[in-house]
Formats: structure tokens, sequence, C-alpha cells
């Protein structure tokens, strides 16, 4: 799903990210862990080009999105991406928050469509044999009403329904964050991108979170989650990554990576935090 | 201060049966006028400024357009506002061979003289609002003008209404230089009524309490204005 070929990232003379080659198949879950400043943050944005990566390839879908020509935007409407500051609208209610992206790019889609049989129907007025229209079988009401839906499904999944008309400063950072992860999910992505998503969080709140994170992976979805939760990341990863000093030190599945660690650095880091 | 009543008495006479509050309505219409269509003004250009002067400069068109605004701040803050209004309608004007009422000429110079200080005010709003806002938009697909618009802008507005506040004040102010170009503000009203007798202490008198008035009715809007943007904030 991600191919990740001799990654590299500098900024100045400082070398964050020192030729990393992996690859990400469809319903992996991969966990990322590492000292700070091993680069592992500024790995997971540079998937979706949060970071722009100083060389090196990145595939996604068969597409390279490290391309200068690459349509970004569209690539990363297909992976949600979740901060380790929630990052929510302050100026949007919850409602707004998730529906925002959805009904924008449905809308501006709509108004494409529309134009372009305007388009046609202009150079039918010319042709003997007409062209036929792109069909179009959605309105401006109707994308609105079904984003509105959604959110408020996902809204409910997460038990926060009541919580659609406030604005996100008068939520807890656990419930900012599990709405941030719904309002990823309503763009129905491919792949989930977790940077760090607990780091921020009072300790009660964190197993919220996980349990959120956890339903995901248990329904099949893709995810490569940065992480200092050892635990959640041996129960819920399907593979591990121990990221030291700019590369992929050790890659392993977890219970190998956890019990019988083949690098000194891994033990190292292990035996600090375990 | 025995004489004051009588000084009243002459101000009245000359304001009423003169005609005075004619000139005095006017003035107080233009001067609004000047501070209200040059704070718009301002408003539109000085957020186009500042969206350029924060984008990134990514390419050789938008690090043009960057030292092109910022030349426009230097020179726009860098000179009188006097001598803006009088360069813009003896030199300017004459230059390009056109006819505007002076009045026009005021509210285009009062506009893009603002321009230059709302688009500081502006940018320093922007680069206030948490870049974890344009990361988020930007991680949910959408590009970087729709993100900007909808996202970053309207809470660079909220931090910036109260100095945005004090811009309007300011300029509703500094309108009264506008009569050296020969636009009929408050100044040119009092003045008229007190040449009428040469008697300028209760007209001038009048005048600062007018001034005092509109900053006061000014920085009442600003206040509900800010209340109302208030609303996603946990105080209200």
């Amino acid at each position: 799903m991600i191919d990740v070929i001799d990654l590299k990232k500098t900024y100045g003379k400082l070398d964050v990210l020192k030729g990393i080659t992996t690859s990400i198949k469809p319903g992996e879950k991969i966990a990322i862990i590492g000292p700070s400043g091993s680069g592992k943050s500024t790995f997971l944005r540079c998937l979706n080009r949060m970071e722009e990566p100083t060389s090196g390839l990145i595939i996604f879908n068969g597409q390279g999105i490290t391309d200068r020509k690459a349509d970004i935007d569209a690539h990363r409407r297909q992976m949600g991406m979740v901060f380790q500051h929630f990052n929510l609208f302050n100026n949007k209610t919850v409602l707004d928050n998730i529906m925002l992206a959805p009904v924008y790019l449905a809308l501006r889609d709509l108004r494409r469509l529309k134009w372009r049989n305007r388009l046609i129907r202009l150079r039918n007025l010319f042709r003997r044999e007409k062209l036929p229209l792109h069909p179009i079988n959605t309105s401006k009401a109707q994308i609105k009403a079904e984003a509105r839906e959604t959110a408020l499904r996902l809204l409910k999944r997460i038990g926060l329904e009541d919580k659609a008309h406030v604005y996100p400063s008068t939520l807890s950072g656990g419930q900012k964050q599990r709405i941030a992860i719904v309002r990823a999910l309503a763009m129905n992505p491919k792949v989930m991108l977790f940077d760090e998503p607990t780091s921020a969080l009072d300790p009660e709140m964190v197993g919220e979170v996980l349990d959120l994170i956890r339903q995901l992976a248990h329904e099949g979805m893709t995810m490569v989650i940065v992480t200092h939760e050892m635990g959640f990341a041996r129960e819920v990863a399907t593979r591990v990554l121990f990221m030291d000093g700019g590369s992929i030190v050790e890659d392993d599945a977890p219970e190998r990576i956890f019990t019988n660690p083949q690098h000194p650095r891994t033990k190292e880091f292990l035996s600090k935090v375990l | 201060m025995g004489n004051f009543d009588k000084k009243l008495e002459r101000f009245w006479e000359v304001f009423i049966e003169h005609g005075g509050y004619v000139k005095v309505l006017t003035g107080l219409q233009n001067t609004v006028y000047i501070a209200v269509a040059g704070l718009a003004i301002g408003i539109l250009i000085g957020t186009l400024i500042a969206i350029i002067r924060v984008s990134p400069k990514n390419n050789g068109l938008l690090k043009t357009l960057n030292s092109l605004c910022v030349f426009y701040v230097g020179l726009f803050r860098g000179t009188p506002i006097v001598v803006q209004l009088l360069v813009a309608y003896y030199v300017m004007l004459p230059m390009i061979g056109v006819n505007i009422p002076a009045l026009q000429v005021c509210v285009l110079v009062f506009g893009l003289n603002s321009a230059a200080y709302v688009s500081e005010i502006m940018r320093s709003g922007i680069l206030s609002v948490d870049p974890g806002q344009m990361e988020a938009g930007r991680a949910l697909g959408l590009n970087y003008r729709v993100t900007m618009l909808k996202i970053v802008i309207p809470q660079a507005v909220k931090n910036i209404v109260p100095t945005l506040g004090n811009e309007f004040i300011s300029l509703i102010k500094e309108t009264s230089v506008v009569s050296f170009v020969g636009a009929a503000d408050l100044y040119v009203a009092f003045n008229y009524i007190g040449s009428n007798n040469y008697e300028f202490m209760v007209p001038y008198l009048v005048m600062a309490l007018i001034y005092i008035a509109l900053v006061a009715v000014a920085a009442l809007i600003i206040r509900q204005l800010e209340r109302s943007l208030r609303k996603s904030d946990r105080r209200h």
C-alpha cells in the first residue's frame, strides 16, 4: 500500500532520516517506537508530505507522492492523520469539524461537474452528434445531509453525539482526540497515521483514545502509529519498527521485539521503558 | 470665564440661524464616510497583503509579490498621511490627468494608508494562530487557500479585532487633516462657524466633544463585535 524507498530528510546539517526503506501492506498495523529525536514523527509526517522529504521515494497505491507534480491533496484525502495536539478547528463546532472537509470537497466536485456539463451543452449546440452529459445524481442539499448523517453516526459511535454543537474549547483532551480521529475517518481514508495520539493527554484519558484506535485496528484499518505506549504497541501492532538515530534499527513482529530484541540499542531502549 | 455665556450664545446663533449645523452634519458625514470606507478598503487590501506575506515563498512570482508588499508597507508607513494626501491630490491626479472629487481621493488615500497598517496587524494575527490548525486542514486534503480562508483567517480576525478597532479609532481622528486637499470634514465645518465672528473657543470645544463621542461609539461597536466573535471560546 505504501512503499518507502531510501527516504532521507535533513534540516540544514542535521540528518533526521538517514535513508528509510520499508513497505506497509494493506491491513497492517505498524507501531513505530524509539527514543525521542530518533526521527519517528518526521518519518510519519513524510508519509503524507506534511514534512517535505529531502530525497527518496514514497509510493502510495502505485503512485509516487514524492513527485513534484503529484496531487498531494488527493493523496492526503486517503490518508487520515491524527496529531499529538488534536488540532480540532477552534472556530468550528464539533459537527462542522467533522463535516467541513467532506462537504467542501464534495461540493467542489459537484461544481466542477456542473461546469463541465455546461461546456458540453454549449459545444453540443454546434454539433450534429450530441455528446452525452456527465450524470449528476446528487445535489447540494443531499451532500450536506449525507455528510451530517455520517458525522452524527461517527459521533454516536464514540458516545459524543450530545457534543455535536459545542466548540472544541469546552471539551476534554480525550474527547478532542476521539473527535479528531472520527474527523479523519469521515474522509474514508485507506490508511490512518497516528502521531503520538496519547502523548498530550492526561493519564486517565489515554484509555478511551486507545480503545477507539484498538476498535479501528480490529475492523481492519491499515494504520501507522508513532507511540510511547509499549503495552498498546505490543497488543495491537502486527509489526513494530524500532527507530534510532534516523534509521530503522529493528523491524519485526511485536512478540519478538518485546521479548527477544536482536539489536543492542533495542535492548537498551526497551530495558529503560518497560 | 465671565463672557463664556456670550460666546456660547454667539456659537448657537451661527450654529442654528446661519445654518452652521448643516455644515457640521455634512462634515460629520464625511468624517465617518472616510473613516469607514477607508477601513473597508484597508481591510480588503491589507488582508491580501498579509496573505501574500505569510504564504510560503516557493516560487518567483510569490517572492516578487512579497517584496512589492514590503515596499508598499514601507512607503505608506514611512510618510505622514498629510504628505500622502497632498501627493495624491496635487501630484498624482494632475499627472494622470483625471478629475476626482477631493472626498473620493481622501477615501482612497486613507484606504491605501490603512491597508499598510492593517496588513501588519493581520499578519501578526495569522502568525498567532496555532500552526496545527493549518496542518490539520492540509492533512484532510484541503489546499492552502481553502484552509487559510476557512480556518486560519477567521481565527486570526478574532484575535485582531481589538487591534483593528484601534486602527479604526486612529483613522477617525486622522481624517481631521483632509481639509489640506479641500474635503469638508468636521474641522472645516467648525472652522467656518468660528470664522463667522472670529470666535473659535466654543466651536473647537464642541468639535472636540463630537470626536470624543464618535470614538466612544466606535469603541462600543468594537466591544460588541468582540463579544459576538468570542462565541467559540470557553469564557463568555
